[in-house]
Parts: structure tokens; C-alpha cells; sequence
């Protein structure tokens, strides 16, 4: 066997990819680790192969980026430097005495577990959607954004002939676009953001006249495919019984309220709604990596505070694939270096290191302005449920604070149940806390996947098993 | 009207048969269990412990754990990861998805 140095990417999406490519490029055998069955993350998510889509560029943007992403790890995993794990949910890397060891559990069902031991790690895990509560949002064919474009990437699937897309974020314009183009009538997009803060941010904008070109070419293909474009505006109420059968969407004012007098009913059959992203970082968390506000904090090389330890894209901060490209490149040209026991030298990815630069400002930028309405509690019923899982209503998180006294969101866990369910609180934790008027805590979660008892028990035992040593 | 599958140019191989409670569905190689029942026209298969009301798909992703399912007699595999299989027995689910 060779005595490579050994690097663990985890996360097959942007970021994860074009860091295996980097460190992989420079020497380092790497495994790229995935829970996906195919390497792409959420922005290059690719149709299962049985489905043999022989268009697959149909649904994507900057498709020829991807092919060299996917060219080039053919290439590494060909020459034996690479190794990609599919279908591997990591749960848990523990550090000790400088090395490293990745748990995973395998394939959909999540109970064989597996084992990966590495010299150093990247975390590339990307983000999830937030999106927050009002009244029929657990309504059978209301779905997240990212899902709908999720289902159709992936799967080819779409829930209904007629969807509305609505909430706040950049996202949603692809969502918008790609159900139109798969043939979906998407009777309105409703975005509660308000198009002249762009304007007041137009330094920021002219930096990025890629950017710009990209906007303009969402609002054409909304134009070409008659998608009525609601601003400052927002879904007050989904309808239906079984499932969804129409929404209710109104005007907001200045201040984020609802205007009275505004509603109309819009039929439909699928809403696909989101409020922004927030960064995975349960990995991060239970290796003691310190956090920059909701994402994992790094240095200029995309090192965490913990030795060994990079992180790229969006688990560092949501920026959009672009970011999460030249974060993963620094990060595995760093870790390269390291490894190889060089110093890192950043002259080497000084143009990763001006896009980097250059993005993260530009979505610094936009961040205020892509901001769900500051009222939206105010939609929240107090039948309304909240927390999924454990159907907690908003009234019940309204009593656990003004009865009961809770401050924080681990009482109103306790009081509640809310996040105690299977997701664990990363759907409900967002609108939880700005229901209990408690701050946005990191969640703390011990593992970043349920893990089997059995699995629990046996994982301080090494076995020959392993899937990598 | 245009389908996801034609601007894909998907040609998967032959169509196979899983069920629904009982009911025969069709599905592709490749579809998921959630694809292939969103295909069928069905968007709801558990329903909730407490309340009783329908869930389906939510994130997509393997997530939020809504869209769960049984399996060929596994209670609470999740629709939107597992693949459909030819014969799988898929059936709706009731609050835990155990007898209880
Ligand atoms: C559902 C969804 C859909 C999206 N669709 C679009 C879109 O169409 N257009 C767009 O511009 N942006 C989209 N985005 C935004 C997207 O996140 C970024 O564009 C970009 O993909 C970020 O790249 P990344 O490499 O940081 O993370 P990702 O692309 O999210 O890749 C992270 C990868 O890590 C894997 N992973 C995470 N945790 C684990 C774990 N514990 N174990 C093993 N593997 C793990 C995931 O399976 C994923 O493949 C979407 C986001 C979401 C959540
Ligand atoms: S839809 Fe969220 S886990 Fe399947």
C-alpha cells in the first residue's frame, strides 16, 4: 500500500468535488464521501442513471463547469487516487490524536454503518432550506423549493400541472424556471423581497456583472414563459384538504406587514416555497469547530480552528455554487500542502481567492435584502403546526413563552416537544425561535444523521470492515 | 403537455409493477418511491401520530423524514431516498408505522 497522505472530502456537491480535484491533483488520496448516488451536491444534481436521461443539461446552468468537475474526478478515481463512497451518510468524524475517523451508514435505509480513517478532513456538506410556517403548510403538495427542483433534478418529478413559487432568495428563480421548462404551469412567483433594495445596492451588483447577466436571464425565461412575477409579496394561507388546492397570497407594506384589503386566491396544485438556506455544520459542531454566525468559521486558506480540519461552500455561509467552487478549490490546495508537509502558498490559488472574495461581498450584499417579511410571525395561527414532526402548534410555543416562562429555545423544546422529531429540529428550529422571540441557537446536534442503537454501540470497536484504512 | 422526462430525454428501460395498498402502480428504473407516486397522482401516504392528517413530500432531500413510508413490511423508509423496486409492496402508514 502506498503511504499517501490520506484526505477525507465529505460532501460530493461543488465544494466537496473541486476540493477532491484540487487535492487529488497534488498528490493526496482522497475518498470522497457522499450520501447521494451520484456526485453533483444540490446545485449539479444529476437524474439516477437507470432514468438515462440523455439531456440532462435540460435542467442545469453552467453545465460544461460540470463536466470538467465530472471529467476530472473520472480521471482521479480511474488512476486509484480517488476513491468515491455513494450512498454513505457521514454522522459523526472524531479527531483523536491528530487522525481522523468517519461513520457513515449506508444507503437509503441508514443501518449498516461503515468506517473511513483519514490525515485530515474538508467538510462540504453544503446547506438545507429554511422555510417558515403559515397556516396549510403541512399540506400534502406544499413543498420546500430546493425539493421541487430536488424532485425534478433528480428524480424527474413533479407533483402537479400547476405550482406557485413563493418566499424570499435567489433560489427561486431557478425553481421558477425549471418547473416552466419541464412544463409546469407556474401560475405566479410571489417574492416577499422588495426589488428597489437591489438598487440601493448597486455597488456590490456592478462588481459581479456575471451575476447581473444571470438575473437578467432568469427574468427573461420567467418573461418567455408567461410567469406572472409577484414582488413584496407573500403566501398568507395554503388551501385544501387532502392536499393543496390553492394559496392564498397578499401585498406587503414597508414595515413587512400584511395590507389588508391585498389577498387574492391563486388554484394550484403544488407550492414550492422557501426562505433562504442555512449551512449543514452538525459535522463541524461535534469537532469543536468554531462557527461564524450559522456557518463554520475559516481562515483565508478555509481552515477551521481545528487542526486538520478544512470547510468549504456552503457550510461555511450560503453563496451559491460559484462560491462553493472556489471555496472548495482553496480547500483542497490547502489541504494538499499540508499534507505533502509544505507550507500552503496562497499565490498558488490567488484566482479562486479574488472570486472567493469577490462573491462572498456580493452576497454579503444581497443577504439583507433576500429577508422573509419581518412580520411573518404575525401569519402563524396559533392552530397552525410548527414543528412537523412532533405537531406542535404556534399557540402551544406562544404558552410555553408567555406562561410558562421560557427564554431560550431549549426550554421550549422541553415545555414543547417542538424539535424532538425525527429531523431534529432542523425544519421548526428557524421559525421556533423567532415565534419565542429567542435567538437562532446552533442546534447542537450529537450526530448529523438518527443513528441505529446497534450502530451506537458497536462504533467504538474497530472491525476489519472498514470501508477504508 | 411537455414532461420533465421529455426535456430530459430520459429513455429509462421497461416499466415494472409495485403496489400501493394492493393497487398496482407503474414505475421506471430509477424513479424513487415518491416519484414513482407522484407519477400515479398520489402526493400523500403516512399519516400524522397525533392529528391524523396527510404528509408527503416536503424537503426532497432526505431531511424533514415526512415523506415516510413501509416498504415490502419496513414502516418508516423515506420516499424520496428509497428506489422502487419491481413488486415492492409500498403501504400507507399510520401514525408510527408500528401496530401500536
Ligand atoms: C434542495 C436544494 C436545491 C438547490 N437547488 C439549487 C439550484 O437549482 N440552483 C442553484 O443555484 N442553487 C441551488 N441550491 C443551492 C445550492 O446549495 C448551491 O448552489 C450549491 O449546490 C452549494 O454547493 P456546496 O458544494 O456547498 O453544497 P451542496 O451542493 O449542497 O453539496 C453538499 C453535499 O454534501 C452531501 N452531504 C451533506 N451532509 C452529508 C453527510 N452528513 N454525509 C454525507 N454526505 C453529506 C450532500 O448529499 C451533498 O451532495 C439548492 C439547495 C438545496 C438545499
Ligand atoms: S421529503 Fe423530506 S425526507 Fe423525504
Amino acid at each position: 500500500m502506498t503511504e499517501r497522505p490520506h484526505l477525507a472530502v465529505i460532501g460530493a456537491g461543488p465544494a466537496g468535488l473541486a476540493a477532491t480535484v484540487a487535492a487529488a491533483a497534488r498528490g493526496v488520496r482522497v475518498t470522497l464521501i457522499d450520501s447521494a448516488a451520484e456526485a453533483g451536491g444540490q446545485f449539479y444534481r444529476q437524474p439516477a442513471a437507470a432514468l438515462r436521461a440523455r439531456r440532462p443539461q435540460a435542467l442545469h446552468h453552467q453545465w460544461r463547469t460540470w463536466e470538467r468537475l465530472r471529467d476530472a474526478l473520472a480521471g482521479q478515481v480511474e488512476s486509484g487516487r480517488v476513491m468515491h463512497l455513494t450512498d454513505h451518510h457521514a454522522w459523526l468524524v472524531e479527531r483523536q490524536s491528530g487522525r481522523f475517523t468517519v461513520h457513515a451508514l449506508l444507503g437509503p435505509e441508514q443501518e449498516e454503518p461503515a468506517v473511513v480513517h483519514a490525515d485530515a478532513t474538508v467538510l462540504a456538506t453544503g446547506g438545507y432550506e429554511k422555510v417558515l410556517p403559515f397556516p396549510g403548510w403541512t399540506l400534502p403538495g406544499v413543498v420546500t423549493a430546493g425539493g421541487a427542483q430536488a424532485m425534478l433534478k433528480g428524480a424527474l418529478a413533479v407533483s402537479g400541472p400547476t405550482a406557485v413559487v413563493a418566499g424570499t432568495g435567489p433560489l427561486l428563480l431557478p425553481v421558477a424556471t425549471g418547473l416552466a421548462a419541464a412544463g409546469v404551469k407556474v401560475a405566479a412567483l410571489v417574492e416577499s423581497a422588495d426589488p428597489r433594495d437591489f438598487v440601493r445596492r448597486t455597488r456590490a451588483l456592478a462588481a459581479q456583472p456575471g451575476k447581473v447577466g444571470e438575473g437578467a436571464r432568469y427574468a427573461a425565461r420567467l418573461l418567455r414563459h408567461r410567469v406572472r412575477t409577484l414582488v413584496r409579496h407573500t403566501v398568507v394561507e395554503a388551501h385544501g384538504t387532502g392536499r393543496i388546492e390553492a394559496v392564498t397570497v397578499a401585498a406587503l407594506d414597508g414595515a413587512g406587514r400584511v395590507r389588508p384589503g391585498t389577498e387574492r386566491r391563486i388554484p394550484c396544485d403544488t407550492l414550492a416555497v422557501g426562505h433562504g438556506m442555512l449551512p449543514h455544520t452538525d459535522l463541524a459542531e461535534t469537532l469543536g469547530c468554531r462557527l461564524d454566525g450559522p456557518g463554520v468559521d475559516v481562515d483565508g486558506d478555509q481552515r477551521t480552528d481545528v487542526p486538520g480540519v478544512w470547510a468549504a461552500g456552503e457550510t461555511t455561509g450560503i453563496g451559491g455554487a460559484a462560491l462553493a467552487l472556489a471555496e472548495g478549490h482553496i480547500a483542497g490546495c490547502s489541504a494538499a500542502a499540508r499534507l505533502n508537509g509544505a507550507a500552503p502558498d496562497p499565490h498558488a490559488w490567488a484566482a479562486a481567492a479574488k472570486s472567493r472574495n469577490g462573491l462572498r461581498e456580493f452576497f454579503a450584499a444581497l443577504d439583507p435584502v433576500y429577508a422573509p417579511p419581518a412580520h411573518w410571525a404575525e401569519q402563524v395561527t396559533d392552530d397552525t403546526v410548527v414543528c412537523r414532526c412532533e405537531e406542535v402548534t404556534g399557540g402551544a410555543i406562544r404558552e410555553a413563552v408567555a406562561d410558562l416562562g421560557a427564554g431560550d429555545l431549549r426550554t421550549v423544546k422541553l415545555l414543547t416537544r417542538a424539535g424532538m422529531g425525527w429531523c431534529q429540529g432542523r425544519v421548526c428550529g428557524p421559525a421556533v425561535a423567532g415565534l419565542a422571540g429567542c435567538g437562532e441557537t446552533p442546534g447542537r446536534r450529537p450526530f448529523a444523521r438518527p443513528v441505529p442503537l446497534g450502530v451506537l454501540a458497536r462504533a467504538g470497536e474497530p472491525k476489519p470492515s472498514d470501508a477504508a484504512q | 403537455m411537455r414532461t420533465p422526462v421529455d426535456l430530459a430525454a430520459a429513455r429509462p428501460g421497461p416499466a415494472f409493477t409495485v403496489t400501493l395498498d394492493g393497487r398496482e402502480i407503474e414505475a421506471f428504473p430509477g424513479q424513487t418511491v415518491a416519484a414513482a407516486l407522484w407519477a400515479a397522482g398520489v402526493t400523500s401516504w403516512r399519516t400524522t401520530r397525533v392529528e391524523g392528517r396527510p404528509r408527503g413530500i416536503f424537503c426532497g432531500i432526505g431531511v424533514c423524514f415526512d415523506c415516510l413510508v413501509t416498504v415490502n413490511d419496513r414502516p418508516n423508509q423515506r420516499a424520496c431516498l428509497v428506489p422502487a423496486r419491481p413488486g415492492d409492496a409500498i403501504r400507507t402508514q399510520d401514525g408510527t408505522g408500528h401496530d401500536d
